[in-house]
């Protein structure tokens, strides 16, 4: 087998099917990479999860390290790109549901709703830390 | 072997031998994940800054304990289907894929029993 394969000529330089580079960029697809790019992010993440409650679990010291960590100004950037990540991710991912069930693929609705969840997702993240903000103690 | 046509090989389960049941599994972990995502954020508000007994007296509570281990079990599900996928489509070298489809496992099992035992640990009072 392998020798039969390594006595074949070069392959060809054949056209490939289409990728990222060719298409034109429409909202749809972008709100579709997004959903990958911050599900990666979330992933990644889960790390800040455990680390807080195995800190809450281990007591007061390692738990003020955290908090520490957490609240510093590199923290809260972080914390805040986690909070939209999930948002988007969550709101793209009940986009994708309805669109799992055949509703919203007309022309209109695929980009309005592509649209309206980007927005959604940055509105809910800025309320979520002015609630933050206001509620720290 | 060398006689089976494509469509063969993906009749019943498919050429990954496990048919749909991913695709399905990804979307009841993400069903189950929209209201436990949002009571994580709203619990991440109500802590915020707060003090250790504070947290820790919250995290140990029923009420929220449940419904995060719910988040861990739902998430664990999620996320390794969700970046196996991703490996899936992007690595094509087959040594590589293989480890880091074993990586991925590891990673997500690890995470979520850390995660499950700081708050059994938690529930039983610190």
């Amino acid at each position: 087998m392998a020798e039969s394969r390594s006595a074949n000529p070069p392959a060809a330089a054949r056209p490939l099917s289409p990728h990222l580079q060719i298409y034109r960029w429409t909202w749809t697809m972008a709100m579709s990479i997004v959903h990958r790019i911050t599900g990666l992010a979330l992933y990644a993440g889960t790390i800040l999860l455990v680390w807080w409650l195995v800190a809450a679990a281990a007591g007061p010291g390692p738990y003020g390290v955290f908090r520490d960590v957490a609240g510093s100004w590199i923290g809260i950037i972080v914390l805040i790109g986690f909070t939209w990540a999930l948002l988007h991710h969550a709101l793209g991912g009940l986009r994708f549901l309805v669109l799992d069930l055949g509703f919203a693929f007309g022309r209109e609705a695929r980009f309005a709703w592509a649209k309206a969840i980007l927005a959604a997702s940055v509105l809910l993240t800025i309320a979520v830390w002015l609630l933050v903000f206001f509620t720290w103690r | 072997m060398a006689t089976k046509t494509p469509l063969a090989l993906v009749r019943g389960l498919g050429a990954a031998r496990s048919g749909t049941d991913e695709f399905w599994r990804q979307r009841l972990s993400a069903v189950a994940l929209l209201p436990l995502a949002a009571f994580f954020i709203g619990l991440l508000v109500a802590l915020a800054g707060a003090s250790h007994h504070r947290v820790a007296t919250t995290l140990g509570d029923g009420w929220v304990a449940v419904p995060l281990l719910l988040l861990v079990v739902a998430c664990l599900v999620h996320m390794k289907i969700g970046v196996q996928v991703v490996i899936e489509d992007y690595v094509h070298d087959k040594a590589l894929k293989l480890v880091l489809l074993m990586a991925n496992t590891f990673f997500s099992y690890a995470m979520a029993i850390a995660a499950a035992a700081a708050l059994v640990k938690l529930s039983l009072g610190g």
